[in-house]
């Protein structure tokens, strides 16, 4: 009698425990089981690209990070990064300049500003758009684009001219050029930055967004004191996202751009490149060693997303405080 | 500064449903005001159409008066956000921006009207964390980040944020019901010494709390569920507490309901 109370409840607990602690175990397995496969997939790929990039680099007769020509299957193999690095640095960074404040208001519009039932059709709009293929964006962007933006880099050109970056050195060239790139660019990102913000805003508490009003604050102020500081590390984290899309975009730019190796920072002049550009252009007639070379071009790229992502993992990390 | 309110004839509603009917009360300037009633009486909601904070939420207007000394809140060419400006608000739950420092959440009331200079923020900042008994514990550390502090420090900051703007009534939403006993007097202190130059409105579910701090009481409550919430009397605290003259009021502050 007094021995059986304890024995049941015992009984009672371990069943469920025991029920519980495979089912444990299967899923811990499983989580850690992924986690080592991203590893090993990880490793996987930047060994071999380091593997044949060291493969080819030792026979570069050219400087590899300052040598504009991409010639490395000639008998005397020269090849460098410097133009497509510039180019794809150039072309995403206008992308973001252009995306990330349209994303933040567009975000803002659907969290904040509009009615919930146009809120919601137009967020499933604005995802729509990144589940367009990227090769339609490119046509899009050639067929289109290319031939209906000569006014606005004419008007640059004109008003702008001033800054450099702006000035034109061969006005009226069919504008394939880094500038057109970027704008396409800022509208594939676009949807992915929106996406991400708009969830970062929906998720500010009530009760800041009320203080900030009960303050005194109008709906702007309230987004400047409430909204957008919460929202900070998740607009970079977002910016992020989009920008390794703008800095890994292949065929979208290949179509538009007219690559050759010239390094300039009239951004409006015809030329450049990109790695991403550059590898999908040349990979077809390379021969093996012109490929090992394209992969250190990869590489870079891989190194150059790393750089990136670590240097706003650090901005994100030096408020971390202030985070909610 | 003070100013005394006076409302006649007000509802609320959210949508279609009205959530409060007909509340005519004054309240006067320099006291403490306490709103009890069973919850979902529609205190809170009457609480926040004194600063027309009710209205933020989609769908909830508000019909009826109130003045504020001579100004209707709810004339046609008032502009809510400047009633904010001189209605300040205290919430149930402690809500320091989280990305400001204590410095600057005390301060943000000031930057939104416009206030720039340094040596003005700074004597402002001062002056409300003293008013709100914190300064002393966060003189020290006035550039960390506000939600740092415990919730009994944070709920006197938010207090503070609110003074800095120098408001003429000070609402409170159940300021002490997310602390513990010694922060809930801290604040139920700060109270008593912020009457001297504010029209304060309290809500509390705590009727001792309401007795302690008070100089009058107003007793809410609704006739059944999906009834709008009615104000059932408003008297002097001691008289609430001791001979209500309604026997509702007198059945709810005995602990036989609510």
């Amino acid at each position: 009698m007094t021995s059986s109370p304890p024995a049941t409840s015992a009984g009672r607990d371990r069943r469920p425990r025991r029920d519980s602690r495979v089912g444990d175990k299967i899923f811990f397995n499983l989580s850690r089981g992924s986690g080592i496969l991203l590893l090993v997939i990880m490793a996987a790929i930047a060994g071999f690209l380091a593997y044949r990039s060291g493969l080819a680099l030792s026979k570069d007769e050219g400087n590899f990070l300052t040598t504009f020509e991409w010639t490395p299957d000639a008998p005397k193999p020269v090849f460098g990064i410097a133009v497509l690095a510039f180019g794809t640095v150039i072309s995403a960074l206008v992308a973001m300049a252009i995306a990330v404040p349209v994303a933040i208001g567009v975000a803002l519009f659907i969290s904040h500003y509009a009615p919930r039932r146009i809120a919601q059709p137009f967020a499933y709009l604005v995802d729509l758009l990144a589940a367009v293929p990227s090769i339609v964006y490119g046509l899009w962007g050639a067929l289109y684009l290319v031939p209906h933006i000569n006014g606005l880099t004419a008007w640059m050109d004109q008003y702008l001219g001033w800054t450099y970056v702006f000035k034109t050195t061969m006005p009226g060239a069919t504008p394939r050029n880094l500038f057109t790139v970027g704008i396409l660019l800022a509208i594939m990102v676009l949807p992915i930055i929106t996406a991400v913000t708009r969830e970062v805003f929906r998720q500010v508490p009530r009760m800041h967004e009320e203080a900030a009003l009960a303050l005194g604050a109008t709906r702007w102020e309230m987004i400047r004191t409430a909204v957008l500081p919460f929202g900070r590390p998740g607009i970079i984290s977002a910016s992020m996202l989009g920008l390794g899309r703008a800095l890994g975009e292949t065929i979208a730019v290949a179509t538009v751009l007219s690559a050759n190796n010239v390094l300039s920072l009239h951004i409006l002049d015809p030329g450049g490149g990109t790695f991403a550009q550059n590898i999908a252009l040349k990979f077809g007639e390379a021969l093996p060693f012109g490929r090992d070379a394209l992969m250190a071009s990869g590489l870079v790229l891989f190194v150059i997303t790393l750089l990136v992502n670590g240097a706003a993992r650090l901005i994100i990390a030096r408020r971390k405080e202030y985070s909610a | 500064m003070a100013k005394r309110i006076d409302v006649s004839g007000l509802s609320a509603y959210y949508g279609t449903t009205r959530a409060i009917e007909d509340i005519s009360m004054t309240i006067e300037p320099r006291s403490v005001t306490a709103f009890i009633g069973p919850s979902g009486c529609g205190k809170s909601t009457f609480l926040r159409t004194l600063n027309r904070m009710h209205e933020v939420i989609p769908g909830a207007r508000v019909e009826g008066k109130v003045m504020l000394d001579d100004e209707n809140l709810y004339g046609a060419n008032v502009d809510p956000v400047a009633v904010r400006r001189s209605v300040g608000m205290v919430f149930q739950r402690p809500n320091p921006f989280p990305t400001m420092s204590i410095y600057d959440n005390v301060a943000a009331g000031l930057k939104l009207a416009g206030v720039k200079k340094k040596s003005v923020l700074d004597g402002v900042v001062e002056k409300s964390l003293q008013g709100a008994n914190l300064w002393n514990e966060v003189k020290d550390r006035l550039n960390k980040p506000g939600a740092g502090l415990s919730g009994g420090q944070q709920q006197r900051l938010c207090i503070a944020r609110a003074i800095a703007v120098e408001p003429q009534v000070l609402l409170m939403d159940e300021p002490c019901s997310a602390l513990d006993p010694i922060s809930t007097l801290a604040v139920e202190d700060l109270i008593g010494e912020l009457k001297s130059q504010y029209t304060i409105v309290i809500v509390t579910h705590n009727m001792q709390q309401a007795a302690r701090v008070s100089d009058r009481t107003a007793f809410f409550n609704l006739a059944g569920v999906g009834q709008p919430g009615k104000l059932v009397e408003l008297d002097d605290t001691p008289r609430i507490f001791s001979n209500p003259s309604v026997q509702a009021t007198e059945d709810y502050i005995s602990g036989r309901f609510g």
